[in-house]
């Protein structure tokens, strides 16, 4: 469990501010969520918290370690795994084989050149337990190009748990699963609860509120609130942002 | 964890695929060329295989980068160039031996491949393929410019490499049986690292980069690594082709040559190893047959290869993937 | 010393600017289409062709250079109607190994059509023999006047790339291509009308050239890979960066030639430098190349990597 601090981070493209004077300290353990509405800029900040994308200014730390300058792969080395809002996997590969890349990334070396992979016990062992945790262990031999779309988003995330991170930044894993499979998923990651620290982008806001410690609120790409899940709720800046179109839609 | 439906080890069973039984049998024709050409009365044929196992190889190493890792490299005949003139050169100052002469090759070729790769890996796509282009080039015009070993002419081969001390490749057929144990081995070595840790964080890059990223691989040290290894793999053909030749000359590695290794591989198959292979054989029988019943090859040779990348529906690398996935 | 050094800086700017012809074309296409096109020399040694035997047919350089438009504009209009237009969307390997082809069919067809001895394209008379430039030192009017086109053609890209409404397409083509699908824009047209411009600029280029080079099968091949070392080092999909990189390479390899033995004669004796520099002549450009990309990936004007 990491704690993951950013101060002022500024990204702008052309004239356009995505990212705003971001302040955020996520601390060790929490889950916090980020929502906002589209085009709020959340998923540029995951870029920059996870080194797809560098800010134009401001600071990164993980556990006080200034990462702002490191590459995505030096940060998943020290513990900050990501998974995609859009379904990044080896399409070719199998299941297990998707989930042995990640835990073989973080276990001894890749120049290994001559012993046949496949026949790794230990590589696939890890890679099944995180398959089981994501619940996807059944699926192992399929080639991951024959998942449905559900399937995919528990790729994404054993792939992101056996890295082994201590911190973990998932941007809308639940985007495009609905119902039970919806429901599913979030009771395993309250399960994961307390294992890591989580940042949590998200669009359904019943998990947001069923997960989340603390609730933060990004709006072109400013931080307009942060709190629990009830002062989130009774915020009258954030209903009036935000929450107040949807609840007005409901009603 | 203990209840999960499949055992983790070992996984995939490592049967011989069918891949590798297709190999298999190629090397078993080629082993038969010799005694067969002979009793039909040809032998000079033996030599006609020997170029094509040679460039097999060189197939076979551009294969590892081009088809496991998606980088097209258009400057591979820089390193045939440095295979034959290993030969050329070190023969000279009186080094025959033809392991000597294999190991001078890989050392350049290990050199000249850390920094150009180093340098052309730092971009994609199509820079990519003009910078390697360029630096091949560049190679071609070093030689060209070496007037010692007859520059733009080349230099004829007063012998063939030894081994051990003995001249026993001064033999075509043993030449070829030495040419064929190299593609042997090579093909072994190759189908060893694509299955590897190594191999197998190699193809993650080729299917999706920024995931493999996002799980902890910086790409770059993969690549620049594996394009390394095809290079110097490379170069062990060029020393072969000297031997089959007893001549070189910088037209080994001029940029049309380094096309040439492209269609090799793409005809018989990218990201296959055996289709390397085929497809140098079935390349250059066509460019021998063509040769035969015409003098304007060329024109037949680039209207083939034009009509077959048009009337592929996704093109030969669409059609080729097509393939591999309805085998999966 | 002087005299032979602002000779040979002519020789580089004039090479350089017929660099730039081949270039400018080049680079819109890579940059806006996306597409490696390795025939692109051959277009080049086309306009040599064509303007030898039109100059051959009416017996006047001139009248091959104004029929030789027309066919170039055919040239580059079939060219990409037949195979190019279908290679937009298909992967850089298929590129590569079509356009590939179209090399080893084009020489294979001058071969047939003009045999294989080089061809001569007699110089205008209006453009013939020397002018003075300072003291003693002479300068072939043809090669001042191939400078004078060339920088009059570059002038108008210029214009037309930032001052007209095809220009302002084709920059923001060259950076960004979905905005000009955005803009309801046929795409196939605007392609189309780009290969065949850039296909006339590289024959126009073979026909200025060709009254003082022997016109042969093989000299596309050589101006296609400095081409692509000008493109790669001006960044791809940038006129200005062609034109800077074309002056750049061409007097780099011109000078390089004659200077760089001169100069390593400083440092080693006679014989070495003469053998260095004349090994590491022909290398300048590349490595030239190489020291700009490790600096910048994307070249000198490249906005992509």
């Amino acid at each position: 469990m990491s704690r993951l601090e950013m101060t002022h981070l500024d990204k702008s493209f052309g004239a356009l501010k995505v990212t705003d004077d971001v302040s955020l300290t996520i601390e060790p353990g929490e889950i916090h969520a980020i929502i906002g509405p589209n085009g709020a800029g959340k998923t540029t900040l995951v870029a920059q918290l996870s080194g797809q994308l560098a800010p134009d200014s401001g600071r990164i730390t993980l556990d006080g370690r200034d990462i702002t300058r490191a590459t995505m792969p030096e940060r998943v080395h020290l513990g900050l795994a990501r998974s995609f809002q859009i379904t990044q996997v080896l399409p070719s590969f199998t299941v297990l084989e998707n989930v042995a890349l990640s835990v073989q990334a973080r276990e001894g070396s890749s120049f290994r050149f001559f012993a046949p992979v496949a026949g790794e016990t230990a590589l696939n062992t890890a890679a099944l337990k995180a398959l089981a945790e994501a619940g996807l262990d059944e699926r192992a031999d399929l080639p991951a190009s024959a998942l449905s779309h559900g399937e995919h988003r528990r790729l994404e995330l054993a792939m992101a748990l056996a890295t082994d991170p201590r911190t973990l930044l998932l941007d809308e894993p639940l985007a495009g699963v609905g119902g039970e499979d919806a429901d599913a998923f979030i009771t395993r990651l309250m399960g994961m609860k307390g294992r890591f620290t989580m940042l949590l982008i998200e669009h359904d806001m019943d998990a947001v509120f069923r997960l989340a410690d603390r609730v933060s609120v990004l709006v072109y790409g400013r931080i307009i609130a942060t709190g629990t899940p009830e002062e989130i709720r009774s915020d009258p800046q954030v209903r009036a942002a935000y929450l107040g179109e949807e609840e007005e839609a409901e009603a | 964890m203990a209840e999960t439906t499949v055992s983790a080890a070992p996984h995939r069973t490592p049967a011989i695929a069918p891949r590798v039984k297709a190999a298999a049998v190629l090397f078993v024709l080629f082993a038969l060329v010799p005694p067969v050409v002979t009793a039909l009365g040809d032998p000079f044929l033996v030599l006609v295989a020997t170029r094509i196992l040679a460039y097999a190889i060189a197939a076979l190493a551009l294969d590892l980068i081009l088809g496991y890792g998606a980088m097209v490299s258009f400057g591979h005949a820089a390193y045939l160039g440095f295979g034959t003139y290993a030969v050329a050169i070190l023969s000279s100052y009186g080094v025959n031996d033809l392991f000597l002469q294999m190991l001078g090759a890989i050392l350049v070729s290990a050199v000249f491949a850390f920094v150009t790769g180093a340098i052309s890996l730092r971009t994609r796509g199509v820079y990519f393929i003009m910078i390697t282009l360029a630096f091949g080039q560049m190679a071609f015009f070093f030689f060209i410019s070496l007037s010692a070993y007859g520059g733009d002419d080349g230099y004829g081969l007063s012998n063939r490499s030894t081994i051990f001390g003995s001249d026993m490749l001064e033999n075509d057929v043993t030449l070829f049986y030495v040419t064929l144990a190299l593609l042997i081995a090579l093909f072994a070595l190759c189908h060893r690292i694509v299955s590897s840790r190594f191999g197998r964080v190699l193809t993650g890059i080729r299917e999706n980069a920024t995931r493999m990223e996002a799980i902890g691989y910086a790409p770059f040290r993969y690549q620049l690594t594996a394009f390394v290894i095809s290079g110097c793999m490379t170069s062990v053909a060029g020393v072969l082709l000297a031997n089959q030749a007893e001549f070189v000359s910088p037209a080994f590695m001029s940029w049309h040559r380094s096309g040439e290794l492209i269609v090799m591989v793409v005809l018989g198959g990218i990201g296959t190893l055996t289709g390397a292979i085929g497809g140098a054989v079935a390349a250059l029988l066509l460019e021998e047959f063509l040769g035969m019943v015409t003098d304007h090859w060329q024109l037949w040779f680039g209207l083939f290869l034009v009509l077959m990348v048009l009337f592929s529906p996704r093109g030969i690398t669409g059609l080729v993937e097509q393939i591999g996935r309805r085998k999966r | 010393m002087t005299n032979l050094f602002v000779l040979q800086l002519l020789n580089g700017v004039q090479l350089g600017v017929l660099l730039f012809l081949i270039a400018a074309g080049l680079t819109l296409v890579f940059g806006i289409m996306d597409v490696v096109n390795l025939a692109h020399g051959v277009l080049y040694m086309v306009g040599a062709y064509f303007v030898a035997t039109f100059a051959a047919w009416t017996g006047s350089f001139w009248w091959g250079l104004l029929l030789m438009l027309p066919a170039a504009v055919a040239v580059g209009l079939i060219l990409e109607l037949v195979v190019i237009r279908r290679l937009y969307t298909r992967s850089h390997l298929d590129q590569v190994l079509a356009t590939f082809g179209l090399v080893m069919m084009a020489n294979e067809t001058v071969k047939i059509v003009w045999g294989v001895s080089p061809l001569s394209v007699p110089m205008p008379e209006l453009l013939s023999g020397s002018v003075p430039l300072m003291g003693p030192l002479q300068y072939p009017v043809y090669r001042i006047a191939i400078i004078v086109a060339g920088l009059g053609v570059a002038a108008g890209l210029f214009l037309m790339v930032n001052y007209t409404r095809i220009g302002m397409l084709l920059r923001a083509g060259a950076t960004n291509r979905a905005m000009v699908s955005a803009l309801g824009i046929d795409i196939g047209k605007l392609f189309a009308v780009v290969f065949t411009l850039g296909a006339v600029l590289a024959c126009l280029a073979g026909a200025l050239i060709a009254p003082i080079l022997s016109v042969d099968t093989g000299m596309g091949e050589s101006v296609l890979i400095l081409t692509f070392v000008v493109v790669v080092i001006g960044g791809i999909g940038s006129i200005k960066g062609a034109f800077l990189g074309a002056i750049l390479v061409a007097v780099v390899d011109t000078l390089g030639g004659v200077f760089g033995p001169i100069l390593l004669r400083e440092v080693l004796d006679p014989a070495a430098a003469g053998q260095a520099g004349r090994m590491l002549a022909p290398m300048l450009v590349y490595i030239l190349m190489a020291v700009i990309l490790f600096a910048k990936p994307a070249g000198l004007f490249g906005g992509r990597a």
